[in-house]
Parts: C-alpha cells; sequence; structure tokens
C-alpha cells in the first residue's frame, strides 16, 4: 500500500470512487470516463464534479446503450487510452455480455497478443437491503469468473475502494471493478493523498486461530460482526478479505486454513457456481489434510432477488448465518439450519 | 443501381485507374481461391468463410486508408486484412497451423488481425465489432489525430443490436467513423431480402441516424473509391460518421463448406458477368492501361506466387504447444492466481 501524505480525512465509499477516478484522470490525461449520466454526477454521484475538472474531452455522456459503451471503451483501450465505462447496474452486464466476454477478454489472447485492453468497467453491485430486487441488486462478480481474462475487483471499504479502484486504473487489462451499493454510504478515516492497492493480494482484517472467515465486499463486514459475537463465545475466527476474485490470492486463504484447519466463506452471490466453490475446491485439493471438518459456505439464496424487508432478510447473508457456519464447521452444536437457505418444499 | 448513387452521376472514366489496384483485385482473388482449396484438402483448421466476389470494397476502401488510419471487419476479413499490408504468409501460417501464424495460432481464419498495418481484426460475433469501431475512432478524435476508421459488416449485420447502439452512439459523439455494409445479398443460407423489412438493409436506415443514404456499386473498385472516399474524407474533416451500403455478391457459399446450392443458378450467373474483377480490368483496358496479355500475366505471377507461399508454408511446423498458456494478460501469461 502506497501512502504519500498521511493527515486523515473522513471518506464515504462513494466519495472514494470519485477520488480514485480523479486521482488517475490527474496522473494520466489518458484516462477518460463515459457512461449514462456521469456528466452530471452519476446516479449514484460516483462521478460528481469530474466534468467540471477534466472537461468534456475526458467525460463523455453516453445514450443507454451498454453494448456500444463497452464497445467504445475496448476499442478506445486498444486505441491507446484508458476508459473508465460506467455500467450502472451491474445486473446491466447482461446487455453486453457479449462484448464483455467474448470481445474485451479474449481479443489479446485471439490475437496472439498484437492487442492490449486497458480498461476498466465499473459500477454498482449487490443485493444489501436496499430493495432494488432482482433486476437491480444482483451481486455479479461470479458471472465474471466463469470468464479467464477479465479481473475482478470487488472491495469492502472506502480506503480499499480508493487504492483497489486506482489500482484497477493502472492496471494493463481489462478489470471489472464492483462497488456495493449498500456500501456507497460507508465512511472510514483514509489518510489524504493518492493511495494504490495492488491488484491481487488479500488483506488479513482480523487475525485468529480457530476458523478462517473469507469474505468480499460487504460480506467482509458481516464476517468481521460473525467474528465479533465467535469472539464472546470464546471462539477465534480470522477474516480475510479477498479484495480480487481474479488475480485470487489462493496462498493467503490456504496459509491461513492451515493454521485455523477450518474453513467458512461468505458471498452475497447465489451459492449455484458461486465464487465461494472455487475457493472451497481448492483449499479441498490443496489443503485436505490441514482440514479439521469440510469448508461451509453462507450464500444468498438461489433465487432472484425478492423486495420486500422480511423476504430480503429471509435470504441475506448475515453474521447470524456466518457464526451458526462456524459452530457447525467446529461441531459445537447441530445445525438446525443450513448455511444457504432451501425450504425443502421448494427445493 | 439505384438513384442513391450520386457517383455514377459525377464519374469521369479513367480517373483514378490505376493497374496495381487491379493487381491487388488479383491477388486478393487467388488467395481466396487458394484457401478455398486448401479447405477442400482438409487443410485449413477450422471454418473459412471467403469474400470471393466481394474484393472490390476491401481492395478499394484499403487504397483509400493512410498510415494511421483504421479499419476494422469480420471473419470475412482475409480481403480486408490483404488491403492493408498484412502478410500472406503469416495468414497461411494461421490458416494452416503453422509456426509463425498472423495470430499465433490463436485466431484462425475468422479472428486475421494485423494491428501493425492498422487493420484492428476481424470479429466473428455479428454486429460486436461496430462498438469497437466507435472505440478506435473515439480515441482519435479525443486525441485529435487526422485518421478515420472504417468498419465492414455485412447485411446481415442490421439486425443485430450491437448495429444501432454502435451507430447511434457514432452519430451522437460525430465520431470519424465510416461504417461499410457488404450487402452480398445473403445473410447465411437465407436471401437478406427476406429478413428485412425495407428494400436495402442498411441504407434505408441511415436516415433514422440522420444520416445520408449513400448506395454504391460494391464491384466497381472506381465507385467504390469515389464514393467511400468522400465519406472516408468527410469523416477526417470532423462532418462526422457515414453509412455507405456496398452492393456486392458472394460468389460462393457462406463458408467453404457450404456450396451455395439454394441460390438460383441464373442469379450467380448474373452476378459473375458482373464479377468486380472484370469490372475493373475492362475500365483499364478500355483506358488503354491494360492489355489482355499483361491482365493473364498477373494472372498468372498470382497463382504462382501462391503455391510457392503454401509450399513453404506446409512445410512449416506446427507452433510451440506452450503457445496455448501464453497471452492472455498483458505480461504475456495466462495466470489467475497464486
Amino acid at each position: 500500500m502506497e501512502r504519500r501524505e498521511f493527515i486523515v480525512a473522513q471518506l464515504s465509499f462513494r466519495n472514494a470512487v470519485r477520488d480514485a477516478l480523479a486521482q488517475e484522470m490527474r496522473r494520466d490525461e489518458r484516462v477518460i470516463v463515459l457512461g449514462e449520466d456521469v456528466a452530471i454526477g452519476g446516479v449514484f454521484k460516483t462521478t460528481a464534479g469530474l466534468l467540471d475538472e477534466f472537461g468534456s474531452r475526458r467525460v463523455w455522456d453516453t445514450p443507454i446503450c451498454e453494448q456500444a459503451i463497452a464497445g467504445a471503451a475496448m476499442g478506445a483501450a486498444i486505441a491507446g487510452l484508458r476508459p473508465i465505462a460506467e455500467i450502472m447496474f451491474s445486473d446491466f452486464y447482461a446487455t453486453c455480455w457479449d462484448q464483455v466476454v467474448n470481445e474485451i477478454a479474449k481479443t489479446r489472447y485471439m490475437t496472439g497478443g498484437q492487442v492490449t485492453i486497458p480498461l476498466v468497467l465499473r459500477g454498482a453491485n449487490g443485493f444489501g437491503s436496499l430493495g432494488f430486487g432482482s433486476q437491480h441488486g444482483q451481486a455479479c462478480e461470479n458471472w465474471v469468473m466463469t470468464v479467464p481474462g477479465l479481473k475482478i475487483v470487488s472491495p469492502a471499504t472506502p480506503a480499499e475502494m480508493k487504492g483497489l479502484l486506482a489500482a484497477a486504473i493502472q492496471d494493463p487489462d481489462p478489470v471489472l471493478v464492483f462497488e456495493h451499493k449498500a456500501l456507497y454510504g460507508a465512511v472510514e478515516e483514509v489518510p489524504d493523498g493518492d493511495l494504490v492497492i495492488p491488484l491481487g493480494r488479500a488483506r488479513t482484517v482480523r487475525p485468529g486461530r480457530d476458523v478462517t472467515l473469507v469474505g468480499l465486499s460487504i460480506t467482509v463486514r458481516t464476517c468481521e460482526e460473525a467474528a465479533e459475537r465467535l469472539d464472546a463465545q470464546g471462539i477465534s475466527a480470522e477474516v480475510i478479505d479477498l479484495r480480487t476474485l481474479v488475480p485470487l490470492d489462493a496462498q493467503a486463504v490456504l496459509e491461513s486454513v492451515a493454521r485455523t484447519h477450518r474453513l467458512v466463506i461468505a458471498e452475497e452471490n447465489p451459492g449455484q457456481l458461486g465464487w465461494g466453490a472455487s475457493l472451497s475446491s481448492i483449499v479441498v485439493e490443496e489443503a485436505f489434510g490441514e482440514l479439521a471438518g469440510p469448508p461451509v459456505r453462507v450464500s444468498g439464496g438461489n433465487i432472484p432477488y425478492p423486495v420486500a424487508s422480511v423476504l430480503e432478510a429471509e435470504v441475506a447473508v448475515t453474521p447470524d448465518r456466518v457464526v451458526r457456519a462456524v459452530q457447525q464447521v467446529l461441531g459445537i452444536s447441530a445445525p438446525t439450519a443450513t448455511a444457504v437457505p432451501q425450504p425443502a418444499a421448494i427445493n | 443501381m439505384t438513384q442513391e448513387t450520386v457517383a455514377t452521376r459525377r464519374f469521369v472514366e479513367g480517373e483514378g485507374l490505376n493497374v496495381e489496384l487491379f493487381q491487388r483485385l488479383v491477388f486478393t482473388r487467388r488467395f481466396l481461391e487458394k484457401v478455398d482449396t486448401l479447405y477442400r484438402q482438409g487443410r485449413v483448421r477450422g471454418p473459412a468463410h471467403l469474400g470471393l466476389g466481394q474484393e472490390a470494397i476491401a481492395v478499394g476502401v484499403g487504397s483509400l486508408l493512410r498510415p494511421g488510419d483504421r479499419s476494422i471487419g469480420t471473419y470475412r476479413g482475409h480481403a480486408h486484412a490483404l488491403a492493408r499490408g498484412a502478410s500472406p504468409e503469416s495468414m497461411l501460417r494461421e490458416l494452416l497451423g503453422r509456426e509463425g501464424g498472423i495470430c499465433a495460432g490463436k485466431g484462425g481464419s475468422m479472428h486475421i488481425t494485423s494491428v501493425e498495418h492498422g487493420y484492428y481484426g476481424s470479429y466473428a460475433i455479428v454486429g460486436a465489432h461496430l462498438t469497437i469501431a466507435n472505440g478506435l475512432a473515439w480515441a482519435d478524435q479525443i486525441q485529435r489525430n487526422d485518421a478515420v476508421t472504417v468498419c465492414f459488416f455485412g447485411d446481415g449485420t442490421v439486425n443485430i443490436g450491437a448495429f444501432h447502439e454502435a451507430v447511434t452512439l457514432a452519430a451522437v459523439w460525430k465520431l470519424p467513423v465510416v461504417f461499410v455494409c457488404e450487402n452480398n445479398q445473403y445473410m447465411e443460407y437465407t436471401p437478406i431480402s427476406a429478413m428485412i423489412p425495407t428494400a436495402r438493409p442498411a441504407a434505408d436506415k441511415a436516415a433514422a441516424y440522420g444520416m445520408t443514404s449513400i448506395v454504391v456499386d460494391g464491384n466497381d473498385l472506381t465507385e467504390v473509391r469515389r464514393v467511400i472516399g468522400a465519406a472516408i474524407e468527410d469523416a477526417r474533416c470532423g462532418r462526422g460518421p457515414a453509412l455507405v451500403e456496398a452492393d456486392t455478391y458472394r460468389l460462393k457459399g457462406h463458408s467453404a463448406a457450404d456450396a451455395g446450392k439454394y441460390r438460383p443458378a441464373e442469379e450467380v450467373e448474373r452476378w459473375r458477368a458482373r464479377d468486380p474483377l472484370l469490372v475493373y480490368r475492362e475500365q483499364l483496358i478500355a483506358a488503354e492501361l491494360l492489355d489482355d496479355s499483361a491482365a493473364d500475366q498477373m494472372w498468372t505471377d498470382a497463382r504462382d506466387e501462391l503455391n510457392a507461399l503454401t509450399e513453404v508454408v506446409l512445410k512449416a511446423p506446427p507452433p510451440d504447444a506452450s503457445g496455448a498458456w501464453t497471452d492472455l494478460w498483458s505480461d504475456g501469461s495466462s495466470s489467475w492466481r497464486n
């Protein structure tokens, strides 16, 4: 982590996005921003002030056309610029999935390395009790993880957001940055000045001895809260923030599990082929002998997301579910509920 | 051609005629025929979509572009790569799965790319590359480069969503991009006329994007150069993008595997009589810039050159297997985890 100045300031997650964009736009005039309503500041106010500071040659409003947005970013990246395209809600990747998967991810490889594609696609992601429903509320990181050629960043705090987004912009390859919409209002003290956090290095949020809890984005906080409750029960939980799914810091998890011998993974997306399944398989294949029991995943329900508060709460990944999963792997009490809610009548 | 071929009225016989362009047409035709033959011999890896009969568009536009200009095309893109100066030997190496392929063996026939020559690739998802063409042109616009991007696509493309999004954005941003629809009359196996609500796939849509409807005889190299040349210079001067429909005909099937038997014989014969090589040859002969024996010699030379190239390439070894694991990321690796 590179920090040049040490004046501490209060920074929100939302402003961390804007600060990272501005930081990199000041550093490199090739960095440009495009997307729907970005000139006026964006629907989540994550591009506020950029037009005033950098002008209309650096900040471009687009029609509602995700395919054209992703494709324009790709072409400009190939031609030597550093475009950052806002995809307003990550659910909308489905509307430009071809550009993301078949063009952005594959073209460097299939041209034998004739092009590089240094671009960032970024936008609001995740569920998080905001009532956005099925088409604006999914956690979509694991969609992208099925496709080789795309880096995936999903920060957990304002400082993390600023530093990881800056690194994503500096990265020479395509990076998708997921901004949890329930975190936009989160505030923490962040050192003033430029901040860059390298991609591919997990962060140990809290050390522990008895179990490893792995989270990403908002579930890092979920794991921290679970760890606090477990602490009161005399259970010492280590919390790891993966930060990036690609590159994946598998070694950080393997090293932690070698000490704790137990693993609980908290992921917000549906459990069907979630990123936790990949991580779990790596640990089982490469550290089976270290495990005192099977890894347990706490994931979102295998359903499109509901809206009513009580329904949202039913499928949310909560500290309580993580605590129960830990109790399960420790054999402390017979699990009364499975980690993933799956009513027998439905599933 | 229709009344939209404004070009016809201003046509001055002999203007811009150039024997070298005929030579390029001949070489391109010979190249595509060679690929067809190699495909039939089972030597080409994967499918091969040939633009036999459509060469005047690629060659004509290629002759108009300057160093620094960019072009981008489809899986039917061999002629377009050659037209920018891509190496026929590297292309053959790619097609035949040998070392030194233009895409290192990872692209094949449908993804021929030669960035060093300004040809930014052949894309095999219909419509997708129109959006990328915008990005190339946008970079030039932002950096105030005096450059134009030309994007080739087929008639079937106008029905896919990416076409609409791309042409819209190009128009809204006034990008220096020229979209060239090669209307070869067939979507794949189905006549395009059965799949569009109006007579012309691209030209009839131009008005919806605030653009002029432009149709050109794509089998007449002289016309291609004049009409598309004007669109390119407009774009270069900041007058915005253009959508050009070039009428042409695919003399063979959709791919080398398709005999194209669904096409009426008289239709094929009618278009054979309008073969772009015949059209340009007649123009050159009429202008006394070429005679039959010189033209025939060009055919023989191109055949001999490609036969010799093919012989060399067929003797070359396959690429090193380790190449499968390179160049996913810009550091040359393909590793996703530690």
